[in-house]
């Protein structure tokens, strides 16, 4: 068990290793001189040399890599230049809501996708079948932007049970934010939905098709009881891996969710942080999004083994 | 997985496997539907400025924030632009922008990972290390961060759904390959001593296009997702021009006074999303192409 997370680990490490330095490359080595955004046009060129050498900016990349790779894992994670704040006070704030939205979306939708994707490969074929495979073609597959707007006619203009406008102030308590979530959580749900639901029914009807179903059946187990102890026991297994891979689309749903709802999440912040160029704040948000996402993986690739008795951790 | 038999029979007999291409999607109604939708949106993108009433950027300051009438069918904006005639010029954009963004993305990924999977050893480790590690990034996360350092354009777009899409395209396209290279009919072309582009063109392509026609089908779907939420976002195709995002986006700010300039362009995503993934799961079911996460 501990040589398999010490494994795991490193791939892991290895992974962030390779995503930082794209996330570095991608921000800092193509065009824009960070320089002249910060003092504007009619900076003059000592003042700019200046500034340069003051963030480093006239070193190597390799080094500039090092030095920002460094100071991220030690918690300096430098000062956003649009704010003038700390960009790891920003950043973890936003994380927190963030993690609050996540942690509702999942609660509903993978319950709730798993249900669909089982009950769909149980009645193959039938109208039951058709009618979810349809509505997740379709409705589900919408962009979040679409369903959002459309969830806000209905519950914020029409029916006026839920707020429209999400943008909490920091430091509410989950009670007093849950009204606020709900309307952006229910818009994340939908498009994770297809995606497990789908899924969960290929692998569903995997398992039934195997001999051991048949044997089952044929020395009289109750359908019900091959379902639920013997069909749903294996199949659900790779459902765990579905739903950490899923967790990517979460994370790119959030973003645009967020920004539907003016929820003050991460995805809120990167926008914020695309719009004024603020590369520290742009860096910090995508390496948290990023190591969010391995840590999902990581999380999915030892329960997976857990609960699967033929796999032995080594 | 790929049946080699299928599709051996798409390249030995094109038009007799196009028709049955055909009659396997038109044999269900909701493949019917999808293949064509999207064909419809596909041909109203190419006569796009012929049928038009209006130009999608004229300006008639008399007829502002006009609810649909026989003038303008989907009424007119704010500015008192034709929201017909932007609907239309934004369709002919995304199969524009995510259709060759797709295209790009189906080549370079298609090559890559022929080529790459089927040397195998380190070159095949690296480039897939490569691809694992974009991977490890969500798309709309690359997509933003690429945007903020490209600066948004329709180039940017377009580069940003190449990127994003080639290492996924990869992958599917080596997980038949490292299946087919073992087969005998390809080894025994390798004995024969066929050059590797033959092999891997003749021999090892066929098996792979059917999970590559699924595939880019519903990349093609993504693209379309992924282009109209840049759009939203502010970060993609930027105003004046008919982007159906950035349509939504700006009729938000306007959608009690004039909810038709919302209404539109947000239908016109909804369908064309809907019609290419009953479309690609039609593909999926007529080529027997499997689920794979």
């Amino acid at each position: 068990m501990a040589r398999f997370l010490l494994r795991r680990a490193g791939f892991l490490l290895l992974t962030l290793v390779f995503t930082s330095l794209l996330i570095f490359l991608i921000t800092q080595a193509l065009p824009g001189d960070v320089a002249r955004i910060l003092l504007g046009r009619e900076a003059s060129a000592q003042a700019l040399a200046q500034l340069r050498a003051q963030l480093g900016l006239d070193r190597p990349l390799p080094i500039q890599y090092l030095t920002w790779l460094g100071d991220f894992v030690r918690g300096d994670w430098g000062t956003s230049f649009s704010t003038g704040q700390p960009v790891r006070e920003l950043v973890l704030s936003r994380l927190g809501n963030s993690l609050q939205l996540a942690g509702l979306t999942l609660l509903i939708a993978v319950p709730t996708a798993v249900g669909l994707g089982v009950l769909a490969a149980l009645y193959e074929e039938s109208w039951i079948d058709t009618v979810i495979s349809l509505a997740s073609l379709s409705v589900v597959g919408l962009p979040e932007f679409i369903t959002g707007l459309v969830l806000i006619q209905v519950f914020s203009f029409r029916l006026g049970w839920l707020p429209a406008n999400s943008s909490i102030a920091p430091g509410t308590g989950l009670v007093a934010a849950l009204p606020y979530l709900v309307l952006p959580a229910l818009t994340a749900t939908l498009v994770l939905l297809a995606y497990v639901a789908r899924l969960t029914r290929a692998s569903v009807l995997v398992e039934l098709g195997r001999p051991y179903v048949r044997t089952a059946v044929l020395k009289g187990v109750p359908w019900r009881r091959v379902v639920i102890a013997h069909v749903l026991r294996n199949a659900l297994l790779p459902t765990i891996t579905v739903i950490a891979i899923s967790f990517g689309w979460l994370i790119s749903g959030l973003i645009v969710v967020e920004n539907v709802f003016n929820y003050p999440g991460l995805g809120r912040l990167l926008t914020f942080a695309i719009a004024r160029r603020d590369i520290p704040l742009l860096q910090a948000v995508a390496l948290v999004a990023v190591l969010g996402f391995a840590l999902a993986n990581l999380v999915a690739d030892i329960l997976y083994a857990v609960f699967n008795p033929r796999i032995t951790l080594r | 997985m790929a049946r080699p038999a299928a599709a051996a029979g798409i390249v030995r007999r094109r038009s007799g496997a196009w028709r049955r291409l055909l009659r396997g999607l038109y044999a269900r109604p909701s493949s019917a539907l999808g293949a064509t939708l999207a064909a419809a949106f596909l041909l109203l993108a190419l006569l796009g400025p012929w049928v038009t009433p209006y130009g999608p950027l004229d300006q008639d300051f008399a007829a502002r924030s006009q609810p649909p009438s026989p003038a303008h069918p989907f009424g007119t904006d704010h500015l008192g632009r034709d929201v017909l005639s932007r609907v239309v010029a934004g369709d002919r954009d995304i199969f524009l922008l995510a259709g060759s963004g797709t295209l790009v993305a189906v080549l370079v990924g298609t090559l890559v990972g022929l080529a790459a999977s089927y040397r195998g050893g380190w070159v095949e480790e690296v480039t897939y290390r490569v691809f694992d590690s974009l991977l490890a990034i969500p798309a709309l996360l690359l997509a933003l961060l690429l945007l903020g350092s490209l600066g948004p354009s329709r180039v940017s777009v377009l580069a940003v759904i190449a990127v994003a899409y080639t290492p996924i395209v990869a992958r599917v396209v080596r997980s038949v390959v490292l299946d087919t290279k073992t087969k005998e009919y390809v080894l025994a072309a390798r004995m024969q001593g066929e050059s590797t582009a033959f092999v891997l063109g003749r021999e090892v392509l066929p098996s792979v296009l059917p999970a590559l026609a699924v595939e880019s089908a519903l990349r093609f779907s993504y693209a379309i997702f992924l282009v109209a939420s840049l759009g939203f976002l502010g970060v993609g195709v930027q105003p004046p021009n008919p982007d159906w995002g950035l349509m939504v986006s700006e009729a938000r700010d306007y959608v009690y006074l004039t909810p038709w300039t919302l209404t539109f362009p947000a239908l016109a995503i909804s369908l064309l999303v809907i019609a290419v993934n009953l479309l690609a799961d039609g593909l999926k079911r007529v080529l027997q192409v499997g689920d794979t996460p």
